[in-house]
């Protein structure tokens, strides 16, 4: 299947957006924040309609939704007395109902809207794979940098803040990274799909390994492995990729947990 | 005289529009162990947050180590601070050490000095042999040294303790207490802690300060329980039995500065029923005959004629 340049450059995206979903997915296990992931990948979803009624690059409008939902809901649950599940399920909705709502003023569109829904790693053009792997990067450096602090902040805010630590801004970083990492997945599995690469790769690790170390690589294998087998079972069954990459990722987690519970 | 570790002056602070704290001023000397008392919500967990610089003075100044509070915070405030315990997240992905490692982040000196600085910790305080036990794993008081091993890891010069004994039962709360003073002689540590329980604190500490939004009393600790200023601050009485102390008595004899303490020191014995909030922390040290109870407030006051 890797005689043809289209699927090379498929898998190279499978494999980076499985690195990527892993590395973050380990936070997003270890702060429980798989309902924030659900939310950004909503909001992104009307944010590339707006930008394909408006004839602007969907994923660019798509990625901005993303992280002004993330840093909203990062401001207002912090600021109010509300529930942080309760803010991501306000934003969420109001930035999906925006979107489509406009987008179903205008006219069209809603085939090319569908391709942002279920992902299409096999379209993915040169230039496009270098702008994603660029977003990689940034999402990787940026984890990089910060990382013993998130897990400080994850293992207890309190007294994280107490030895100097910006929380609110570690916090907030934490959140654009997952809506970048969104804006990637939904191009490549879909809106509705990225969720699986955010949380079950770092699931599966987290019963396996109990040292961050083990986990965060396990992760990271994990999801990498999960979008290469996708990809090629997708090949080989002629199924949808992003749902095939997901279907993965699960039976690993299932085969893992009666594997660890016998 | 070397400057004071801590200097507090006219502190006022508010909390959503409350005045919580009103011209709280002290000082802490290097290696001297203050205690801080006073009934629940009088400001004594916002005091610690203040002296961290975690919240804004509304007036006054507090100083640690001879720079501004608020602004040490912003460049991590090498402070070393054990906050009021819950038990770690049971599955925690880190071993003992990362964690300990975790307090002197901040400070940005290189792996292997902060491994080392780590390992240092965890000895001092004598677990050094769970280093690469996982946290969620450990017992009560194993996670209790270990966030005071990040503690030290973090600042050899100023502890803060907010109630660091909680849930700890008494000779696990006696050991924790040695611990500390041993520490507090070894590196010459100042020492600020917080408790609802006046007896062990006042077994413990060289100066107590007692506050209700207003700072009440300060001075030696016989003389603030037996003051007036205390009923004062808690609204209440106390009744004063010989012989409490069976718990501090030995370690009275460890250091003779404190025996004149244990010999006079009474126990603060209850007399009628405690406070609602405080009732569940008495009950548990009232076999020991030692528990501090104040009486009803409704009764009048015997010492205030």
């Amino acid at each position: 299947m890797l005689e043809h340049a289209f699927m090379q450059r498929a898998l190279v995206a499978a494999l980076g957006i499985g690195v990527v979903c892993g590395a973050l997915g380990f936070f997003v296990v270890l702060r429980r924040l798989a309902f924030v992931g659900v939310g950004i990948s909503h909001a992104a979803v009307g944010g590339v309609a707006l930008g394909l009624l408006l004839g602007l690059p969907p994923l660019a409008v798509g990625g901005a939704f993303g992280v002004a939902v993330a840093l909203g809901i990062a401001t207002v649950s912090r600021k109010s007395r509300l529930g942080q599940d309760t803010v991501i399920g306000v934003f969420f909705s109001g930035a999906l109902a925006l979107g489509l709502a406009l987008a179903s003023a205008g006219r069209g569109g809603q085939q090319d809207l569908f391709a942002y829904l279920f992902g299409n790693v096999l379209a993915i053009g040169p230039r496009e794979l270098l702008a994603l792997a660029g977003l990689a990067t940034l999402v990787i450096g940026g984890l990089a940098t910060t990382f013993r602090a998130q897990l400080f902040l994850a293992f207890d805010e309190e007294l994280a803040r107490a030895y100097g630590h910006r929380v609110g801004a570690l916090d907030a970083l934490l959140l654009v990274l997952l809506a970048l990492t969104v804006v990637i997945g939904v191009r490549l599995v879909g809106a509705l799909l990225v969720e699986a690469l955010l949380v079950v790769p770092a699931a599966t690790a987290a019963l396996w390994a109990t040292h961050y170390r083990g986990q965060l690589a396990l992760s990271i294998g994990l999801g990498a492995a999960s979008g290469a087998l996708g990809l090629a079972l997708a090949w080989q069954l002629d199924l949808a990729v992003g749902a095939s990459i997901a279907l993965v990722a699960v039976v690993g987690f299932f085969a893992s947990l009666a594997w660890r519970r016998r | 005289m070397s400057a004071p570790v801590v200097h507090i002056a006219g502190a006022t602070v508010h909390r959503d529009g409350r005045l919580v704290l009103e011209g709280i001023g002290f000082e802490v000397a290097p290696g001297a162990f203050l205690g801080i008392c006073g009934p629940n919500g009088a400001g004594k967990t916002t005091l610690l947050q203040a002296i961290l610089g975690l919240v804004p003075l509304a007036a006054g100044r507090i100083d640690v180590l001879g720079r501004p509070a608020a602004e040490r915070a912003r460049s991590g405030n090498g402070i070393g601070y054990v906050p009021q315990r819950h038990a770690f997240p049971p599955d925690f992905p880190a071993h003992a050490l990362d964690v300990v490692r975790l307090g002197r982040l901040h400070q940005r000196e290189g792996r292997v000095r902060e491994r080392h600085a780590a390992e240092e910790a965890l000895a001092r305080v004598g677990i050094a042999e769970l280093a690469s036990r996982p946290v969620g794993r450990l017992s009560g008081g194993e996670q209790r040294r270990v966030t005071l091993a990040q503690a030290l890891c973090a600042s050899s010069k100023l502890l803060i303790l907010d109630e660091p004994t909680v849930g700890l039962d008494l000779p696990a709360e006696q050991e924790f207490y040695a611990l500390v003073r041993r520490l507090q002689g070894e590196l010459g540590l100042a020492v600020i802690a917080v408790s609802h329980d006046l007896v062990a604190l006042a077994g413990e500490a060289d100066h107590l300060v007692c506050i209700n939004r207003r700072m009440h009393v300060h001075g030696q600790p016989d003389d603030v329980i037996h003051s007036h200023a205390l009923r004062e601050a808690y609204s209440c009485e106390f009744d004063f039995l010989a012989g409490e102390i069976a718990h501090h008595e030995g370690h009275a004899r460890e250091h003779p500065a404190r025996a004149t303490r244990a010999d006079d020191s009474s126990a603060l014995v209850p007399r009628s029923e405690p406070q609602a909030s405080e009732g569940e922390a008495r009950a548990t040290r009232a076999d020991d005959a030692s528990a501090l109870v104040p009486r009803s407030e409704a009764e009048p006051s015997e010492g205030g004629a």
